[in-house]
């Protein structure tokens, strides 16, 4: 059962991501803008342009252009970056963790901030801290990702300066990762020094970013407890004696995150959108970062791959998302 | 003489939402040890909010404007919230209406019978699973160690009630509140468990208060009953005397609107109009 429509799910992934490709591919060369035109040094002869475009494939039709691109793609060769001259899978590799533990360290503590002021906001139901607690929330949950990015930079950046406000690490620091994840590499090898620099320069991307979506994590989640905090389980459970706090996170939570969760999800994907403008802010090296440059290069491969792999990443979020409600929700798991 | 476990004198509350007006009106009741009380009347009639009063769970939209719920000797009404907590959930229990919203869809059987055990008798985990197994068996559940593991959605209505009559009686309470407890559920299947609500409290000589609108379930668990309209109490007594007898035309014309199984053409009249005129008259609502 759950065999088969894991499989039916990779199938619609796949063609999701064809998808993507084709459209990403198609969009990129019908706007105006010519890579060679970048690369080039000025005088550059008619014929040392032609030579160029047929060494990059661009002389060819569009069609020919991507059949050409996708058999290579499909063989792991994602093509040779225009602007930076390198392999695009090993660029995209070498970037890809930095906003991969970004990401998911603002996930945490998305989840983290918002479950926790749900969850107040649900204790102090029908008091006057209710409705204060829902007009803060109200009003945050309006402020864009590069705003709180902005503001960050501003007050915890240049009035205190707490944190530091660009980069992934201390450039004077000896470096001698073995992986591309140095956040959880400088933890699990318990090189403290090295995991509090890094944590450190993460503090802000990761603020930026999982500030929006803890506002939204709080507004469904406290909805659905307040839901789950009339039903007659509950109520049951408090004649049994139960301690409000117990009520609201043994009775109410696991029948209330199944909502925030799928919406939690979708959000998630934003966050990973976001973090293309936050990198950006921070000058944190991960493919964000990159996407912004491989753009301004009009540095086509590049682009493509960039492209290919946030689409990954959005089905991978999208099916572990709908996994993980089936997991928590016996009624799914059991079909 | 046997002490009553239950009286409710002159009890009235007025709801804020309907603009003050009278939900209950002066009422009295009496349970006795063991005994099971019918409390019977049409929707709005205050016989659920009679229950939710002793439970101490009305809504914040009623008012209680005066009298007593006296248990064991003390006012409910003028406890404190503390000395509430430790009787509500073990001296008193309550088998709710509606079996698909009382069980947390989250959490298994076991884990969920297990909680008052644990909570009102300080049992360990491992004696209050014994024990909750043990009381799957009492309300006569076939498999007891599935059900135990099991979702409340992969159970059916009956079982879900049959857990919930688990779950009500196993912290060993003097008074079960059983708030139309088979409304929800089959025809076939209310009879089964009201013979078990009549089994369970028979053999641990519980006091029931049986909140219902049907006179038929009236005649089958209890022994005595409470007849209500408008949050008044109209007729009360053994409930052979009150079915057999009814002084109250009110009551005369419920007993006849009720199905005859031993003369299908017969019954089903509706309340005649000038029986509802004139019980308004007598309570004294337009």
């Amino acid at each position: 059962m759950i065999a088969v429509s894991i499989l039916n799910r990779l199938i619609v992934a796949a063609v999701t991501l064809l998808g993507v490709a084709v459209i990403v591919f198609v969009l990129l060369r019908v706007v105006p803008g010519d890579p060679i035109a970048m690369m080039i040094a000025p005088g550059a002869s008619p014929a040392d342009i032609a030579a160029l475009r047929a060494r990059y494939g661009l002389d060819l039709s569009l069609p020919a252009q991507f059949g050409v691109w996708l058999q290579s793609v499909l063989m792991g060769d994602f093509g040779t970056s225009i602007s930076l001259r390198r392999d695009v899978l090993e660029l995209l590799l070498g970037r890809l963790p930095a906003t991969l533990e970004l990401a998911f360290a603002a996930l945490i503590v998305a989840l983290a901030v918002g479950g926790a002021v749900a969850v107040a906001g649900t204790l102090v139901r029908r008091t006057p801290l209710e409705p204060a607690i829902d007009a803060i929330n109200g009003v945050l949950l309006a402020v864009p990702d590069f705003v709180w990015a902005l503001a960050l930079v501003l007050f915890v950046g240049v009035f205190i300066p707490v944190f530091p406000l660009s980069g992934r690490i201390d450039p004077t620091l000896s470096i001698d990762f073995l992986t591309p994840f140095y956040l959880l590499e400088s933890l699990v090898r318990f090189r403290l020094g090295v995991f509090f620099d890094v944590a450190a320069h993460i503090v802000m991307p990761v603020l930026a970013l999982a500030l929006p979506l803890a506002t939204v994590i709080t507004r469904i989640l406290k909805e659905a407890l307040l839901e789950a905090m009339v039903q007659d389980y509950v109520l049951l459970a408090r004649l049994k004696g139960m301690s409000e706090m117990r009520l609201v996170l043994q009775e109410a939570l696991r029948n209330a995150v199944g909502p925030a969760l799928s919406l939690t999800g979708v959000q998630f994907t934003f966050l990973v959108g976001g973090t293309v403008i936050v990198e950006r802010i921070f000058a944190y090296p991960g493919i964000g970062n990159m996407a912004i440059d491989a753009v301004i290069n009009r540095d086509l491969p590049l682009i493509q791959g960039l492209v290919l792999v946030f689409g990954a990443i959005f089905i991978v979020i999208n099916l572990a998302v709908d996994l993980l409600a089936a997991a928590l929700n016996p009624r799914l798991r059991h079909g | 003489m046997t002490e009553n476990l239950l009286t409710v004198t002159g009890l009235s509350a007025v709801s804020d939402r309907e603009g003050g007006m009278p939900v209950l009106r002066d009422v009295g009741l009496t349970l006795k040890n063991g005994g099971v009380r019918g409390l019977v009347g049409e929707s709005g009639a205050g016989k659920s909010t009679i229950a939710k009063a002793i439970l101490g769970i009305l809504p914040r939209t009623v008012r209680i404007t005066g009298g007593w719920i006296n248990f064991k000797g003390r006012d409910l009404l003028s406890m404190k919230p503390q000395e509430l907590r430790s009787i509500m959930g073990s001296e008193i229990a309550l088998i709710p209406q509606d079996p698909q919203t009382a069980l947390n869809p989250a959490r298994r059987i076991g884990a969920q019978l297990a909680d008052g055990l644990k909570l009102k008798r300080d049992m360990s985990a491992r004696t209050a699973e014994a024990h909750a197994l043990q009381l799957l068996a009492d309300v006569q559940i076939r498999d007891p160690d599935r059900v135990m593991k099991s979702f409340p959605h992969q159970l059916s209505g009956g079982m879900r009630q049959r857990v919930l009559i688990a779950a009500a009686f196993a912290v060993e309470p003097e008074l079960v509140i059983a708030d139309e407890p088979t409304t929800a559920l089959d025809v076939t299947v209310q009879k089964e468990i009201l013979r078990l609500i009549r089994h369970m409290q028979s053999a641990r000589g519980t006091g029931v208060l049986f909140v219902t609108h049907d006179l038929g379930i009236v005649a089958q668990i209890c022994d005595s009953v409470t007849l209500l309209y408008a949050g008044k109490v109209i007729e009360e007594g053994p409930v052979r005397n009150v079915l057999e007898n009814p002084n109250h035309a009110y009551t005369k014309a419920l007993i006849a609107a009720g199905p005859r199984y031993d003369r299908p053409d017969a019954g089903l009249e509706p309340v005649p109009e000038a029986v509802f005129r004139e019980l308004r008259q007598e309570i004294g609502i337009s």
